[in-house]
C-alpha cells in the first residue's frame, strides 16, 4: 500500500482502523452495540447488514458526523477520532462517500476535483491558490481513473447519477485517503454502470485500505473474493468471515439473507 | 480570459465612466443649461450606489455562499452612525444650542460627552470605527452562530432579531444616539460646507470609487479558489467536511468581510442623505437589500447592482406618484421575481450568453492533461 497521510499514522500493529466496545443512542435506540471491529492496512472489507443494522451510524461516527456515546474509534494507533472534527479527520486520511452522491453541482467536473485535491485547506492559503502542473497531472490521471476525461468541463450537478457516484469516487481518490469509506457505492446504478465501478475498485484494492458498505449481495460477491465480509445486526458484529462461510451461517440467513 | 468576461469588464468600465461624469457635468454647466445634471439627481444617484455597495455585500454571503441575512441593515446603519458621530461633532457650536455638544445631548441635560463618544472629533478614527463596529460585531456573532452550526432559516431569523434588538437599543434616548431623532443637521465636513456642490461632487465619487473597488474585489474573490469553496459551502457543506475543509472559517470570513462592505456603503450614505435614524436598522429595510439582489440576480454580483438600482429607481419614482402603494408594489415585484425569473433580471441575459459546454474544453483539457 503506498503510504498516503501516514507520517504521523502508526499501523506497525496492522490495524489501521479500530473500533473498541462503541455504542450509539438516538433516544434511547441503540444504533451501535458495542461494537467492535478492526479492518486492517491495505484491506478491502465489506460490510452487510439489514437496514437499521448501524452501518450508517458507523461510517458516521468514523468520519466525526456522530460523537459515539461510549467507546473509542482508533485510525491507527495515533488518533482518537472520537475527538476530533469532521474535517480533522479528513485530514488525517480517511475518505468518505455518502450513500446519496454528494457533488458539489454548480462546478464542473475539474473543479470538482480541483477542490479535493490534498493541500493547504485553510482560508487564507484558498485565497491565492494556482493549480501548479503536478496538481494538474494528478487531476488529469483521476480523470482518466473515473472515466470521465470528456466530461471535464461539464457541471457536475449535468451528470448521470453514476456518473456523480465515481466522481465522487475519484474525489476521494485525489485526496490521497489512507482509508476509503464507501456507502453504498452501487446503489441506483445500472448494470453496466456496476460493473464498471466493481472493477474501478479492483484497481484500488491493495492500494488504499478500503472498507464498502452494501445492499447488493452480489456486487458484495463480486468484490469481496476471499476477503473478510462482516455482517452486522442490531449495532453489533453478528459473523465475520468469507462471503460463503457468512451466506452458511445459520444466524445470518435468520437476520438477513433468509428473508 | 473568456469572452463574456471582457465584455463584462469592458461593460463595467463604460458605465463606472458614464457614471463618473455626472459630478463633472454638475459643476462645469450652469443650472439653466441643458447638460446641468442638478444637486438632487447627483445625491439621489449617490445614494443609490450606497444601496449598491450593500447589495454587492450581501450577494457575497447570500448569492455565493448561501447564507441568507436578514440583518445587513443593521452593519449599514451602524457604519452611517459611526460617521454620523463625526458629523455630528463637526457641528461644533454651530447647533440650536450653541453648544459643543451635539444638541440631543443638551436636550436630555447631559454635561459632558459619553466616553463612547471619545475622540469622535477625528474623522479618520470614525472612519475606523465605520469598519471596525460592524466588522467586530459580525466576526463575534458569526463565530458563535457558524461554530453552532446553525444554518438556513434559524440562522436568517437571528440575523433579524439582532438587528431588531439593536434597532429598539437606538431607539432609547439613553443610549446616546439621539434616539428616535437620530443625527442629522450635518453641516460641515473636513471643515468644509457638506452642502456644496464640490464637497457633493466628491462624496458622489468617492461613493463611486469604493462600489467599482469593491466590485474588483469581490469578482477577484469569487474567481479564486475561495470562491469556488464558498459556492461548495453553499451546495454541498457536508461534502466540504469531509474534504478536509474547516466551513466556519470560510464563513466567517465571508460574512465579516461582507458587513465591513456594508458599514462602509453606510458610512457614505450619511453625508449624502442628511440623516441617520434607528429606521435604518428596521427589518423591512434588511429585507429591501434581499429584494434588490433577488431582482437582479443572486450570485452574479452585477445583479446586485442592477438590483439595487432598479428596485429604488421604482421606489423613487412610486413613492412619488403613488405614496401608499409603494409596499404593495415591492411585495409583488418579489413575488413576480421569484415565479417567473428566479435568476433575476442578470438571469435572462446570461441564460442566452452562456457557451455552450462544449465549446471552451480542448484547449483546457489540453492544458490539463
Amino acid at each position: 500500500m503506498r503510504p498516503a497521510h501516514d507520517d504521523a499514522l502508526d499501523t506497525s500493529h496492522g490495524a489501521i482502523l479500530y473500533l473498541e466496545d462503541v455504542s450509539v443512542s438516538f433516544d434511547g435506540f441503540r444504533a451501535l452495540n458495542r461494537l467492535t471491529l478492526d479492518i486492517s492496512v491495505g484491506e478491502l472489507r465489506c460490510i452487510i447488514g439489514p437496514n437499521g443494522a448501524g452501518k450508517t451510524t458507523m461510517m458516521d461516527v468514523i468520519t466525526g458526523k456522530t460523537r459515539p456515546g461510549s467507546g473509542r474509534v482508533w485510525f491507527g494507533q495515533r488518533h482518537d477520532l472520537s475527538l476530533l472534527s469532521e474535517h480533522e479527520i479528513a485530514r488525517a486520511g480517511i475518505g468518505r462517500k455518502f450513500q446519496r452522491p454528494t457533488v458539489f453541482e454548480s462546478h464542473t467536473v475539474f473543479e470538482n476535483l480541483e477542490l479535493s485535491l490534498r493541500m493547504d485547506k485553510r482560508v487564507r492559503a484558498s485565497l491565492f491558490a494556482r493549480l501548479d502542473g503536478e496538481q494538474r497531472d494528478r487531476i488529469g490521471a483521476v480523470l482518466r481513473q473515473i472515466r470521465l476525461e470528456d466530461h471535464a468541463w461539464r457541471a457536475a450537478g449535468l451528470l448521470s447519477h453514476g456518473q456523480k457516484q465515481w466522481l465522487e469516487i475519484g474525489m476521494l481518490l485525489i485526496q490521497e485517503p489512507a482509508l476509503i469509506l464507501l456507502d453504498e457505492p452501487v446503489a441506483g446504478m445500472s448494470d453496466a454502470e456496476t460493473a464498471r465501478t466493481a472493477e474501478l475498485l479492483d484497481e484500488l484494492r491493495g492500494r488504499h485500505s478500503i472498507v464498502v458498505v452494501e445492499h447488493d449481495m452480489g456486487f458484495v460477491a463480486e468484490i469481496a473474493r476471499q476477503g473478510k465480509v462482516t455482517v452486522l445486526h442490531e449495532g453489533a458484529v453478528l459473523a465475520e468471515g468469507r462471503m460463503d462461510e457468512v451466506q452458511a451461517d445459520e444466524r445470518v440467513i435468520e437476520v438477513y439473507l433468509g428473508r | 480570459m473568456t469572452k463574456p468576461t471582457t465584455f463584462r469588464t469592458a461593460l463595467i468600465t463604460a458605465l463606472a465612466l458614464l457614471a463618473a461624469l455626472l459630478p463633472v457635468l454638475h459643476l462645469a454647466f450652469p443650472p439653466e443649461h441643458a447638460l446641468h445634471v442638478s444637486g438632487y439627481t447627483l445625491a439621489l444617484v449617490g445614494k443609490f450606489m450606497c444601496y449598491a455597495l450593500a447589495a454587492l455585500a450581501l450577494d457575497l454571503v447570500w448569492g455565493y455562499t448561501g447564507i441568507l441575512s436578514l440583518g445587513h441593515a443593521l452593519f449599514f446603519a451602524l457604519g452611517a452612525y459611526a460617521h454620523g458621530m463625526y458629523l455630528m461633532r463637526a457641528i461644533g457650536r454651530d447647533g440650536v444650542h450653541g453648544s459643543v455638544l451635539p444638541d440631543f445631548m443638551v436636550f436630555l441635560d447631559w454635561q459632558e460627552l459619553p466616553w463612547f463618544w471619545a475622540m469622535t472629533d477625528s474623522f479618520w478614527y470614525c472612519m475606523a470605527l465605520a469598519v471596525l463596529v460592524p466588522g467586530v460585531l459580525a466576526f463575534v456573532f458569526g463565530y458563535f452562530a457558524f461554530r453552532s452550526r446553525i444554518k438556513g432559516v434559524y440562522f436568517s431569523i437571528i440575523t433579524q432579531a439582532l438587528a431588531y434588538a439593536c434597532m429598539l437599543l437606538f431607539f432609547r434616548n439613553d443610549t446616546g444616539f439621539g434616539g428616535n431623532n437620530g443625527f442629522t443637521d450635518f453641516r460641515r465636513i473636513l471643515g468644509h460646507d457638506i452642502t456644496a456642490p464640490s464637497i457633493r461632487a466628491a462624496l458622489y465619487l468617492a461613493t463611486l470609487a469604493f462600489l467599482v473597488g469593491a466590485l474588483c474585489l469581490c469578482r477577484w474573490l469569487v474567481a479564486s479558489r475561495l470562491g469556488r469553496i464558498l459556492q461548495g459551502v453553499r451546495d454541498a457543506e457536508p461534502r466540504l467536511m469531509f474534504l478536509g475543509y474547516d466551513p466556519l472559517w470560510f464563513k466567517l470570513f465571508v460574512w465579516t468581510l461582507s458587513a465591513v462592505l456594508c458599514g462602509i456603503a453606510g458610512a457614505l450614505y450619511v453625508p449624502q442623505v442628511g440623516i441617520v435614524n434607528p429606521s435604518e436598522m428596521s427589518p423591512a429595510n434588511s429585507i429591501e437589500m434581499v429584494i434588490w439582489v433577488a431582482v437582479g440576480g443572486r450570485g452574479t454580483l452585477l445583479g446586485a447592482i442592477l438590483g439595487a438600482f432598479t428596485v429604488n429607481g421604482l421606489k423613487s419614482w412610486f413613492t412619488a406618484a403613488f405614496p401608499d402603494l409603494w409596499l404593495f408594489a415591492l411585495g409583488l415585484l418579489f413575488i413576480l421575481v421569484t415565479l417567473l425569473m428566479p435568476k433575476g433580471l442578470l438571469g435572462l441575459r446570461l441564460r442566452r450568453r452562456r457557451p455552450p459546454p462544449a465549446a471552451q474544453e480542448p484547449a483546457r483539457l489540453e492544458e490539463a492533461a
